[in-house]
């Protein structure tokens, strides 16, 4: 049943319309988390014993920082997947995500240094940790410029995929530069093993945080694959018939 | 599967695996360059380049920071537990800096050994918590502390 169910996935058409019931879940799950843990984080959290509450940034940091590293596992998995049995639906996947990729990236980056200038003392600095993490914004951007260099859709994701897969070497360095290298960063306080070095009540938003962020990237990545989908069969009976019952 | 997906396949994992040795060799030739700074015990062993300015960092070891006359100049010691390494800094410092706290310091080593900074920035710590939390773990870290201080005035 569940490889039927995958069957199904991979054809444009029935995703197109499981897509589109879905949509509206993900949305309302990513509001209803979204209050919740801008209300948890900003009001109920108590503020931190060395950072008073401008440590209350890492409710928006932290998870934009997870998600960038998320989606680009995302996409590395749907280009091996697109280039090894050569899938539609996870070549739609790779580019869908890669947008809604660099604006976590970006404003991991934004929010961290707005965070960096007062804790610190600087906006940026050249660490590891920031160094990779910029350096994943680039890939994202460089994965959207060669999609939309190449005209033929099928031959665009092939690149991409490659490009995607190359810079997965990225992602473990990013996660563990904190521990290989000094850096000014400070290393993991809950992606880590043992117990998460903050306390609970501070943790519970970044957690309903993180999974807003998720819902919110469920939601928009299947927004932009059906437009995807309806671009690349515009040709197709059923994306015509489904214009011409628009139309009506 | 079928053999040309297999070949596929592996193509990819080579090709992933190659990419992964090439990083991990050109991270592994620049390790050095890649630490942001440098600990107190390196630049006691003369690891620390002495001709071009370097960072140091370490915790300000307590009761070191003295206020110069000036009001603007302050000199503590940044300690990694092992060795320590004093430095003098003129300007402003930065929020999260206070004793017993992570610091990175740029500047330079001069003849008397006295680490001369140009930027100090405050390094964060991954714990959070609550200033009650903080105060209540003091307050244990206290009892348990003089506990001890007095079994051994005892005996």
């Amino acid at each position: 049943m569940i490889v039927r169910f995958f069957h199904q996935m991979g054809s444009p058409r029935y995703f197109y319309g499981v897509a589109g019931k879905m949509i509206p879940w993900f949305m309302v799950g990513f509001l209803v988390t979204l209050l919740l843990g801008i209300y948890y984080g900003l009001f109920v959290a108590p503020a931190d014993y060395q950072q008073g509450e401008s440590y209350r940034i890492m409710y928006i940091h932290v998870p934009a920082a997870w998600m960038s590293m998320f989606i680009y596992v995302v996409m590395a998995v749907s280009g091996l997947i697109s280039l090894v049995w050569r899938i539609k639906m996870t070549e739609v996947m790779v580019i869908s995500s890669a947008t809604v990729g660099a604006s976590f990236t970006f404003l991991a980056l934004a929010t961290g240094s707005l965070w960096g200038k007062p804790m610190w003392g600087t906006w940026w600095v050249w660490d590891a940790r920031l160094t990779a993490e910029l350096l994943l914004l680039f890939l994202y951007l460089g994965i959207i410029a060669l999609h939309s260099a190449i005209e033929d859709k099928r031959v665009a994701a092939r690149a991409v995929s490659i490009l995607a897969l190359v810079g997965v070497v990225n992602i473990p360095i990013i996660h563990y530069s904190v521990e290989w290298w000094n850096t000014l960063h400070q290393p993991a306080s809950v992606t880590k093993l043992g117990k998460p070095s903050m306390d609970m009540s501070m943790l519970a938003p970044l957690l309903i945080m993180a999974i807003s962020f998720k819902l919110y990237y469920g939601a928009v990545v299947l927004m932009r694959a059906r437009a995807e989908i309806v671009e690349r069969e515009r040709n197709s009976r059923w994306v015509m018939e489904m214009v011409e019952q628009e139309a009506k | 599967m079928n053999p040309i997906r297999k070949k596929r396949l592996i193509l990819i994992g080579l090709m992933v695996a190659g990419v992964g040795v090439a990083a991990w060799l050109t991270l592994n030739a620049f390790s050095d360059n890649l630490m942001y700074f440098f600990s107190p015990s390196e630049v006691a062993e003369g690891k620390a380049p002495t001709a071009h300015p370097f960072r140091i960092g370490g915790l300000v070891e307590t009761n070191s920071v003295k206020r110069k006359s000036d009001g603007l100049t302050s000199a503590f010691s940044v300690t990694d537990n092992a060795e320590a390494v004093t430095v003098e800094y003129t300007g402003i410092l930065p929020d999260l800096f206070r004793e017993g706290q992570g610091i990175v310091a740029m500047g330079q080593l001069n003849q008397d050994g006295i680490f001369i900074a140009s930027e100090v920035l405050a390094k964060h710590d991954e714990n959070y918590m609550p200033p009650e939390v903080a105060d209540s773990l003091k307050t244990a870290h206290d009892k348990a502390v003089n506990k001890t201080q007095s079994q051994a005035g005892l005996q």
